[in-house]
């Protein structure tokens, strides 16, 4: 590997030494050897198996719970319902303020995505912990669903999430999070073409090859040990303390081994009721997801969709960009109201232009919870916008990498969100790009720099 | 229910073990034996993480009763390394950082294991159809591949 040392070279103080040496990864001894605990590793004596009821539907209103058949199964030691849970209403990011809680640990008289957790099964053995649960009767009376982001905000679609009120996410700055710099529309008038198009996504799943789960052991004082494969392991720890109305200091967790998450693995969902169920029975408690439940029921990547609309001069400048972003929540909000609120102020890109428009809804629907997964909130507006450049760049007859050197932010310019970019290096990307691809550009282009002198 | 005895030689260790009939041997291995080295992914065959060699042959251990193992010769990565010295595989997987999360390692190992008893000097080609059966989801096919050839040439140069 080249370290390239030239860039910058006047304003570095580094003495980069490290970079481009392997160095031995601490935990590959552990993989190579099958020595690596993961969470379903720990096997503790007289451990129960827990597993979920589901909702079948996409939307009904429970009229009665009846878990008496799945009680005389054989094997079967304790079953949990939304009253058993002493928080049953929660949301994940309420550690950093956002709000309100929206989420039932267990269904409480609704449920509001095909595959909630509705009832708790435990069980000396994950047979019986399954047989149990097929014996839970839910008597669901079925509601009207939706599905289509456009059509939840609508008026008249059926509500999804009561805790909300509206279909929509309630940002301070109203029913989308908005980023408002210049004046959008004098900038689509002066301009000598203007593009509006739309792209969209569908959900995607990370499917790791360890699915999600924990292991919890009560230690006989009060206090829980749980080995989870979370990555989010305070988000966890916090919540738990919440949904469990437990102070933490009763709470061990143990984690940092990932079988593979890529996002996938940072809501809080199998960590407290786990633990309940070990609290409530006095026995260690396993809840691993089945594959089929890793693939249905964990959060997915958000579906999204991005309207981007933008003026351009023949000369290349983009002048003025509007962007109207949608991400589809599903019936609750988990990581997806920041997900929505980082595309606002990510949605003009790497590129300066003096007249931004930007809105993003976060957009609940009666589809599966979506949540975090590798740089969400800006994966699919990145998608969408680089699709785009390559459109404006067609459209005015130019070579779509040096459209982009036009319009890259350099350092000292004002982003729409009112940040001033500092240490840009996208300009010096993009020389590097067009030597390795052997995609040549103006020499113009070669000799622009990133850096500004007193910026 | 009625146990079913069975006994096999794990990495050259006789075991003995009382299993409920229609425990996998996945199970076995790892809430039995104590062996967690062949890992769970799917528990229907799709993943390969839970690979384990039978009587030479690779075998996907979530689909293997356990009751039909009886006398069966059976190794897992775990038993690999000899007086802590690694196997030249997991030293390759080692030194060309073939593995990411770890979760699919081992069943890498023992296809790539397989794969080597049979053809000491595989080609890429080779080693790309050993291990269609086990899923990598960090995508580290590439770094994989290549610790499976590098392993190959290091048995080569030993036996030379």
């Amino acid at each position: 590997m080249e370290l390239r040392k030239s860039y910058f070279a006047d304003v570095r103080k580094d003495d980069l030494h490290e970079i481009g040496q392997p160095r031995p990864r601490s935990d590959s001894p552990g993989h190579v050897t099958g020595k690596t605990a993961f969470f379903a590793d720990r096997n503790f004596p007289g451990m129960l198996h827990l597993k979920m009821v589901r909702s079948p539907h996409h939307h009904a209103r429970i009229r009665s719970i009846d878990t008496s058949e799945a009680e005389k199964h054989p094997g079967v030691v304790k079953i949990l319902t939304a009253k058993d849970v002493p928080h049953n209403v929660y949301t994940i990011l309420i550690l950093i303020q956002v709000g309100p809680e929206d989420e039932t640990v267990l269904a409480d008289g609704k449920v509001r995505w095909k595959g909630e957790a509705v009832v708790a099964v435990l069980a000396e053995t994950e047979r019986a912990a399954q047989e149990a649960a097929a014996k839970v009767k839910v008597d669901y009376e079925v509601l009207p669903a939706v599905f289509d982001m456009e059509e939840a905000l609508k008026p008249g679609a059926p509500l999804v999430n009561e805790y909300h009120g509206q279909n929509y996410y309630l940002y301070d700055s109203g029913e989308c999070r908005k980023v408002r710099f210049g004046d959008v529309e004098a900038g689509f008038t002066g301009a000598d073409h203007v593009l509006e198009q739309s792209y969209q996504s569908s959900p995607i799943e990370h499917a790791p090859t360890e699915t999600t789960g924990c292991v919890v052991a009560p230690e006989g004082n009060d206090r829980f040990t749980c080995y989870t494969n979370t990555q989010a392991m305070f988000f966890t720890l916090d919540n738990t303390s919440i949904i469990l109305q437990m102070p933490g200091s009763k709470l061990h967790f143990v984690g940092g081994t990932v079988g593979g998450g890529f996002g996938g693995k940072v809501d809080v969902i199998v960590e407290p009721i786990a633990i309940l169920g070990a609290k409530l029975t006095g026995r260690p408690v396993c809840f691993i997801y089945s594959r089929e439940e890793e693939m249905q029921i964990s959060s997915p990547r958000a579906a999204e969709k991005v309207v981007i609309k933008d003026g351009v001069m023949k000369d290349g400048r983009i002048v003025a960009r509007k962007v109207t972003g949608y991400t589809d929540a599903g019936a609750y909000s988990r990581h997806s109201p920041y997900g929505a609120q980082k595309g606002a102020g990510h949605y003009p890109g790497p590129y300066t232009i003096p007249n931004v428009w930007i809105d993003t809804y976060c957009v609940y629907t009666n589809r599966t919870p979506s949540s975090a997964m590798r740089g969400f909130g800006v994966t699919i507006g990145d998608f969408a916008l680089e699709v785009q450049m390559d459109k404006l760049a067609r459209l005015i007859g130019m070579d779509p990498l040096e459209f982009r050197f036009i319009n890259a932010y350099r350092d000292g310019d004002m982003k729409a969100h009112r940040q001033p970019t500092e240490g840009a290096a996208l300009i010096e990307c993009m020389q590097e790009a067009s030597r390795a691809a052997n995609w040549p550009v103006a020499e113009k282009y070669m000799a622009m720099s990133s850096y500004v002198k007193g910026a | 229910m009625a146990k079913v005895p069975v006994q096999f030689t794990l990495n050259g260790s006789e075991k003995a073990e009382f299993v409920d009939s229609g425990t996998t041997l996945l199970n076995a291995l790892r809430d039995k034996v104590g062996d967690t080295s062949p890992k769970g992914g799917c528990h229907q065959g799709t993943c390969g993480a839970c690979s384990v060699i039978i009587d030479g042959e690779l075998r996907l251990s979530c689909l293997t009763l356990a009751e039909t193992c009886d006398g069966a010769v059976i190794s897992t990565t775990s038993g690999l390394s000899e007086n802590g010295v690694l196997h030249p595989l997991q030293r390759a997987f080692l030194d060309t950082f073939a593995t990411q999360c770890g979760f699919c390692t081992p069943g890498m190992i023992m296809a790539a294991k397989v794969l080597l008893d049979h053809t000491p000097n595989p080609s890429r080609d080779e080693v790309v159809e050993a291990l269609s059966g086990n899923i990598c989801r960090c995508t580290g096919y590439e770094p994989i591949i290549q610790a499976v050839l590098t392993a190959a040439r290091a048995n080569s140069q030993n036996a030379a």
